[in-house]
């Protein structure tokens, strides 16, 4: 899979390097921002309040 | 072919394995930090509003308690001394996880600080700021103290109690007499129970002991231990 995606990055090895990286920090923005907020309303710990 | 399957396989699941322990770090660190944030904010936003003059030309003291306030805002402080020294933690008006990502939330069908009924506030007890972490050291006898604009309330700590989630009589104006009339200023404190999960919750039941204007000055409770006002 990463091999997959490092032999379709565009240029040379530090352009793919720089390619890559904004890459992962675009995924793991993502998932800060939009899955992880998403995925902890599920969590036990985060349901303090008496309830049906 | 084979090798592909299991090369890709096995990337996925080390990925799986990272996109994990990333949400342990964001669970851990980041929701404190963001909370913290959202709390200061918070905070100082709700000190200036009262700081402002009042654009109505009428004295601070002249409405009865806080007046009604939106989803997510701040309206009052919560102290209370045996959880820190200067421990303090803004009041917002809603339960949900948004409004508790912001301080402690009042549930919104009960009283307001200081006024007949029960005044019910839930916070979190791990992560997002966790401002209830350490809510099982309260004991019988401590005093919370809500700060509202014109007033200081404070409560005394008459009993705390670990009931089932669903045990909503802990809201009701008089816990633990459903229908009854109140007759006196309560409060009840919920947070999850045992901290890292969540088949019980962890009470704090109070009741109103002292009523001090702004201009009275902050409560001994707060005094003797260096809260300031």
């Amino acid at each position: 899979m990463y091999a997959w995606i490092w032999r379709h990055l565009p240029g040379p090895w530090p352009v793919r390097t720089l390619v890559s990286l904004v890459l992962v920090a675009g995924v793991v923005l993502l998932l800060f921002t939009a899955v992880f907020p998403w995925a902890e309303s599920s969590l036990p710990f985060l349901q303090v309040t008496v309830d049906q | 072919m084979i090798r592909t399957a299991v090369r890709g396989t096995g990337e996925l699941l080390i990925t799986a394995g990272l996109v994990v322990l990333l949400f342990v770090a964001y669970q851990l660190v980041w929701t404190n930090y963001e909370a913290h944030k959202a709390t200061d904010s918070v905070a100082s936003d709700l000190r200036d509003s009262w700081d402002r003059p009042n654009p109505s030309g009428a004295g601070p003291a002249a409405a009865r308690g806080p007046k009604k306030v939106d989803f997510g805002k701040g309206f009052a402080f919560l102290h209370i001394p045996r959880l820190g020294k200067n421990w303090t933690i803004p009041v917002v008006e809603g339960v949900d996880l948004p409004d508790l990502a912001k301080g402690v939330g009042h549930y919104p069908k009960t009283a307001q600080p200081g006024a007949i009924g029960n005044f019910a506030v839930a916070g979190h007890r791990a992560t997002n700021g966790e401002p209830f972490a350490y809510l099982d050291k309260v004991r019988k006898g401590d005093l919370v103290v809500a700060e509202t604009e014109d007033s200081w309330f404070t409560y005394v700590v008459d009993r705390t109690k670990i009931v089932s989630p669903t045990s909503v009589w802990v809201l009701d104006p008089v816990p633990g007499h459903p229908g009854a009339t109140p007759s006196e200023p309560l409060l009840t404190l919920t947070t999850c129970n045992p901290r890292w999960a969540s088949y019980e919750r962890l009470i704090v039941f109070g009741h109103l002991t002292e009523t001090r204007s702004k201009a009275e000055g902050p409560p001994d409770a707060l005094v003797r231990t260096g809260g300031k006002a």
